[in-house]
Formats: structure tokens, sequence, C-alpha cells
């Protein structure tokens, strides 16, 4: 049996291997490449050295949108995860309709990005205007837009994951717990929580990192007014790339540094919440 | 979730290179039977084909026909794309680097030819360039023709005759800034009582912001290198900047909205409010015709736009052309054959210059036509009401406003003006002012030192 699943090896693993060469490896290394390049197509490019990081970065508006981005990383992350944290725990209670209320919070999630943002850009300003203000006039009221929007979104998503891990947790602990005495709120911090953290890993690992790389919301509801004040680090590249003549080399060294700032972030945060995931 | 990931942590590259991988190739599935009738060199045009990605969306239908009915006749395989509205550039940097790159493609001008220079094939001595009215409207690259322009465009502000009749006046009290100013604010200050009001929302939306950055900020631009006797510049001083600020007053404070809402308003939203009668004036250009003209020709007309330029009343409309065609010197000879062999049908046969140049049922199958000015010989008078009221203009003496926006350094420097119009219009302080002027003047300086680099 195991020697036949071996024979057979290359014929599963081949075609995604190369999906995954095409769609991924090679685009990326040629992307590191092209980021020490002049170019106008990416077919045709020329090595001009680390030229190109250095105009990254001296460039104002993309250290701006770096401290911007991780300013909503941070602020989304707490807002989504408290209130998702929460909602799982008030919907793994024994109330009637809990399933349709998880379906409602979920459904938000299944709605894209573009979508979205132009949706919430009506209502934004729908509210704003009698005041006779706009989204695109304040660079925070386009970062207050963006965290109502993405925690409308996401909320929902990362409450399945912490109900899965409510749900996982052994009823006896909490009863022994009650039984000693340990009130609700104890129980919470001390068996609840420690018993989450693989939950709490993923959801932050994923609210995070969405945060960093948050693209299509940023493009269709605020892009990036005023003056490229709300824009952040993905939609500054996507325009230095395509917006820029001359820049595209430019815009290829920021994704590489984007990239180099996503990861180290990533595994900072998984390592910090790893440490504290307790065995059952 | 995972795949969604990964495809946005390298959004840039992954996009263009998966692009790039997915690109099937359609070559060379022509018949050999048929021959274009081309008497001139190069390859054999027959086993050629076409790939023109088209940069005006309202065209495309027009131009789908046009390839169909060219390939029917010569049997040469005709490929139309036409870019989103915005996106032209986006999408023609990922196509070049296709292994099936579009044979004709647009820039706009000199500082577009910059960025595309090293792929346009010298037009010089083919036939199509022979069929040009005039030099001017060839894009030169030093000695080489690099793109020749194929529509004539003109703008300006439209008005409804009827309204403003309403409001007592005629198109002809309208001579220079003075006059234009003191009609608004009349109209403006009746708004109750007339229920309407003098211009059309100035929306800052993406679909809009364009009229105001790039097609208003043409004149100072205008003036100045005018004064200084010059065509374009690395560093604007901003003579006329204080008019341009007077004329954007006048836009903004006597609209149908707030002018803190700007940033909200779309293209969309001033053609409807010119349509439904809600204000007089609109500014845009004959492409809007067909927006506009189901308030009937008799209801519209198009003026200058004033600014307040000392002899401003011998000014006329806003003409020129931001459309060259460039065709890809690095496609296979025989394609390049094909393509010239394309233009030069589009031009010259009747179904062309009928499809570019006509109006109502022009094309074979009954639909409209393009509508367009083109500089060729074979240009055919237009059902464009537009069109005709900016040639008595010429005719009548005053002088066409050329468009200098092909020489704004970049793209980059037409948001910056466009976000510093926004906020001094939600906030009209001289210090927002300000920000527009150091927009328009530091920026341009900046931009064309980093399109130089």
């Amino acid at each position: 049996m195991e020697r036949s699943i071996k024979r057979y090896l290359p014929i599963f693993v081949i075609p995604t291997m190369a999906a995954f060469a095409i769609g991924f490896i090679i685009p990326f290394i040629m992307g590191i490449w092209l980021s020490f390049c002049e170019f106008t197509t990416v077919t045709d490019a020329t090595f001009v050295g680390i030229s190109n990081y250095i105009k990254a970065i001296q460039d104002a508006i993309f250290l701006h949108s770096f401290w911007y981005t991780a300013l909503f990383a941070v602020v989304s992350l707490v807002v989504i995860n408290v209130i998702a944290f929460l909602l799982a725990l008030a919907l793994t209670q024994n109330m009637r309709g809990t399933n349709l209320f998880r379906t409602v919070f979920f459904m938000p999630n299944l709605i894209g990005g573009i979508v979205l943002g132009y949706i919430w850009q009506l209502i934004f300003n729908g509210i704003l205007a009698p005041y006779g203000k706009a989204l695109a006039l304040n660079e925070w009221y386009g970062f207050v837009g963006l965290v109502i929007l993405v925690a409308w979104q996401q909320i929902g998503y990362m409450m399945i994951i912490y109900i899965a891990g409510l749900q996982s947790i052994p009823g006896d602990v909490n009863e022994a717990a009650a039984i000693d005495g340990a009130n609700g709120i104890t129980r919470l911090f001390k068996i609840t929580i420690p018993m989450m953290m693989p939950s709490i890993t993923i959801c932050t690992f994923l609210s995070i990192t969405n945060g960093f790389k948050l693209f299509d919301q940023n493009l269709s509801l605020t892009a990036g007014e005023p003056s490229k004040l709300s824009e952040m680090m993905a939609m500054n590249i996507y325009q230095t790339f395509f917006g820029r003549v001359g820049w595209e080399g430019v815009g290829q060294a920021k994704a590489v540094i984007f990239f180099l700032i996503v990861v180290g972030i990533g595994l900072i945060q998984l390592r910090m919440t790893r440490s504290k995931e307790v065995q059952q | 979730m995972k795949r969604r990931m990964m495809a946005l942590t390298l959004s840039s590259t992954l996009a263009l290179s998966l692009l790039a991988g997915c690109s099937g190739g359609t070559t060379g599935t022509t018949t050999s039977g048929s021959t274009t009738g081309s008497t001139s060199g190069g390859g054999d045009a027959a086993s050629g084909s076409v790939f023109f990605l088209n940069f005006k969306p309202e065209q495309d239908a027009q131009w789908q026909e046009l390839a169909k009915i060219y390939t029917e006749e010569t049997g040469v395989p005709v490929t139309i794309k036409t870019a989103a509205s915005g996106q032209y550039e986006t999408t023609l940097k990922a196509d070049m680097a296709k292994s099936d790159a579009p044979t004709l493609f647009q820039v706009n001008g000199p500082v577009g030819l910059a960025a595309w220079k090293d792929y346009c094939y010298d037009l010089s001595g083919t036939p199509i360039a022979g069929e040009l009215t005039s030099e001017d409207f060839a894009l030169m690259n030093g000695e080489e023709m690099a793109g020749i322009g194929y529509v004539l465009e003109t703008y300006g502000i439209i008005y409804n005759k009827a309204l403003l009749e309403q409001a007592g006046y005629t198109a002809e009290d309208i001579t220079n800034f003075d006059s234009l100013k003191k009609v608004a604010e009349d109209i403006t200050a009746r708004k109750g009582e007339l229920g309407f009001s003098a211009f059309t929302s100035a929306g800052m939306d993406g679909s809009s912001d364009w009229r105001f950055k790039t097609h208003l900020a043409n004149m100072p631009i205008y003036y100045e290198y005018k004064a200084d006797g010059i065509n374009s510049t690395d560093a604007i001083k901003g003579t006329y900047l204080d008019q341009y600020r007077q004329i954007w007053d006048l836009y903004i404070n006597n609209a149908t909205c707030d002018p803190g809402l700007l940033s909200t308003k779309t293209g969309d939203d001033a053609t409807a409010e010119f349509v439904t009668e809600q204000a007089v004036f609109y500014q845009n250009g004959t492409w809007a015709y067909a927006d506009v003209a189901e308030l009937g020709d008799e209801n519209l007309g198009i003026l200058p736009i004033y600014i307040g330029v000392d002899g401003e009343e011998q000014q006329g409309l806003c003409t020129g052309t931001e459309n060259y065609w460039c065709v890809n010197k690095n496609a296979a000879p025989e394609d390049i054959q094909a393509t010239l062999d394309f233009m030069y049908w589009c031009v010259t046969s009747e179904t062309g210059t009928k499809a570019m140049c006509g109006g109502e049922g022009a094309m074979p199958s009954g639909a409209a036509g393009m509508g367009f000015v083109i500089p060729f010989k074979g240009n055919l008078e237009s059902s464009n009401l537009l069109v005709n009221q900016a040639n008595e203009y010429v005719a009548n003496g005053y002088t066409p406003v050329s468009w200098n926006f092909s020489t704004m350094p970049s793209e980059e420097w037409k948001n910056g003006v466009g976000s510093a119009l926004t906020t001094y219009a939600a906030d009209q302080t001289d210090a927002n002012w300000d920000a527009v002027v150091k927009a328009f003047v530091d920026g341009w300086a900046t931009e064309a030192a980093a399109a130089k680099a």
C-alpha cells in the first residue's frame, strides 16, 4: 500500500508543485530581481543596483504609509479580536437562535472588499454630508472608516474560529473550577483564555497580516485621499508601480521591503502567542 | 484564505507574472488566399495580425465592429482590447510584457512617449503619415515619427441655451471672465426662483476630477507658455494661478452642490444634473456629445473657458489631441505591416472614415459611429454639434487654445493638484490655496526632475 503510494508520488505532487512554482516561486524570484532593475515592462529590464531601494526609503509618503498601516493593523487587531471573542462567548451560551446569529455575523465576510469599500463609502459620505464633510477630506475619517469596514467584514470570520476553540474546551475543567469556587471572570482568564491560545494565535496572525496587506478596501473606500495620506502600504506599492512612469523598479523594491516587514511581524507575533499556548 | 494571503503579499509581481504566464497565443491563423492590396515594403501583411489596445471605452463597440469587417475583407485577424477607464497605462504595462503584445497602442503626448519611446516604430514615410493634414499632429521623438494623432477633440463650457434664456441671458452676453461671473452669480442669487444652478457639480471623484486637474489646469499653463513663448517646461512659474483660482471659485460656489461634497461627486452626477436641467453650464468636451444630446441640438452650445486674462475675448475653445497611435517596434515584421495597413484602411477607406467620423447610423450595422474629427485627408463632416460649433469658432477668427496638458510632468502631478483642489474647495482659505500653488509649481519641478532621473 505504502509503496504504491510512493510510486504515484510524482503524479500527485508534480502538478501542485508546478502550479506553485509558476504562480509563486518564479514570480517571487523575478520580483526580487526586478527590484534591482529599471524597466517599463517586466520582461525587459536593466540592472541598476540598489538605487530603487534608496529611492523607496527616501519617499516620505511611503514612510507615512508605513506608520499609518502599522497603526491601522494594531487598532484593527484589537477591535476585531476583542469583539469577535466576546461574540463567540455570547454565541456559545445556551441561547435560542445562536445558529441564526452566527450566520448573520459571518455573512459580511462573503462580500468582496471592493464592493464593501464602495458601499461603505456611500454610507459614510451619507452620514458626513449634512455636516459638509466627506471621507476624502481627512485622513483620520478614512482611518476610522477603514477600521469600521474591516471590523464589520472580519469579525464574523474570527468569531467562527473562536467558537470552534471554545467548543473544544472540555467541560469538566470549567466545572471543577466552578466547584472550587472560581467565579466567571476568574474562569475566563485562568481557564478559557489560556486554553484558547491556539485560536488566538491564528486569529491575531490573520488579523495583523490582513491589516498590513489591506488593499481593495483601501482602494475603494478612500483611494488614498486626501493627497495619499490615507494610502496604506500595499496601495502605495501598487500606485508606485503602475501610477508613476519610471518608478516601476521602486515599486518593486517597496514590495520586497513590505514582504520582509510582514514576514518579520508575522513571525514575531507567532512566537509571542505560541509561547503562551498550553497543553490540554 | 491562504491563497488570498499569498496572492496579496506579492500582489504586483504575482499579478503581472501570472498574466504573462497565461497569455495564450493566437498567432498566424490567417487564411492565405487574401491580400491587403498594400504596396509598401516590409513584412508580408497577409500573414500578420493586428492587436489594438484601445484607450477609449466609449468607442469599444465601433472598433470591434470595424475589426470584424476588416477581417472579413482582408482575412487579417484584428484583435481589439479596450482598457477600462483610467486603467490604460496599467493595462498597457501588463500587456506589453506578454509574448502576444499589442501591435498598436496609444500614448497621450510627449510625457507618455517618454515612457514608451523604446517601443515606438518610426512611422515617417509610411502611407498613413502621408495622410495627415498637418505635421503638427505627428508626435516626434527626435527625427523619428513615434506617434500619429488620430482624433482631434475640443472642450469648453457646454451650456443649456433654454435655461440661459430663462435666466435672461444669451451666449452673446458672455465674452470674458467678468461677464461669465456676472451671469453665474446672478443665477446663483436667483437659484430659488429659477429652480436651477449655474454650474454642474465640479466632481472630484476619479471619474470626473480630470476635468479640473487636467483640462481646467491647461488654461493657466497655456497662457504661461504663450507669455513666455515656450511649449513645454521643467519649471512652471504659475503666473496665471490667480486666474485659475478665480475660475475654480466660480465653478464651486455657483454649483448644484456644497463645495465640501465635491470629493463624492462623480462624472455621471454632473452629466445627470446637466441633462435633467439642474444647471446651465457643464465643463466637458466634444466626446460628451452623446451623453448630453438628449437635450436637443437647439438647446446646446459650447463656450470658451474664460479665466480672466487680458484679451481673452478673442480666445476660442480648447482643441487638441492626447490620442496618438504608436506601432509596437518589437512586434513581428508581418504584424507591423498588417498594423500599418489596418491604420491606413481606417482613415482612408469609405467604411473606415465613415465609422470614425460619422454619427447616427454610420456603422455598417446601423449603430452610431465614433463621431471623431480625424486629422487626416479623409475626414468627413461631423454630425456632432459641439464639433461643428468648435469649427465655427475657428472660422470666426477665435484663437483655439492648445492642449498643453500632455506636457504635465506626470499623473502624480495631476493627482497632487487634484487633491489640493478638493481640500481647498471644502475650506476656501488662502492657506489651502497656497497648497494648490505648491502642488502646481513645486510639484511640477519635483515631478519633472523625477521623470528625468
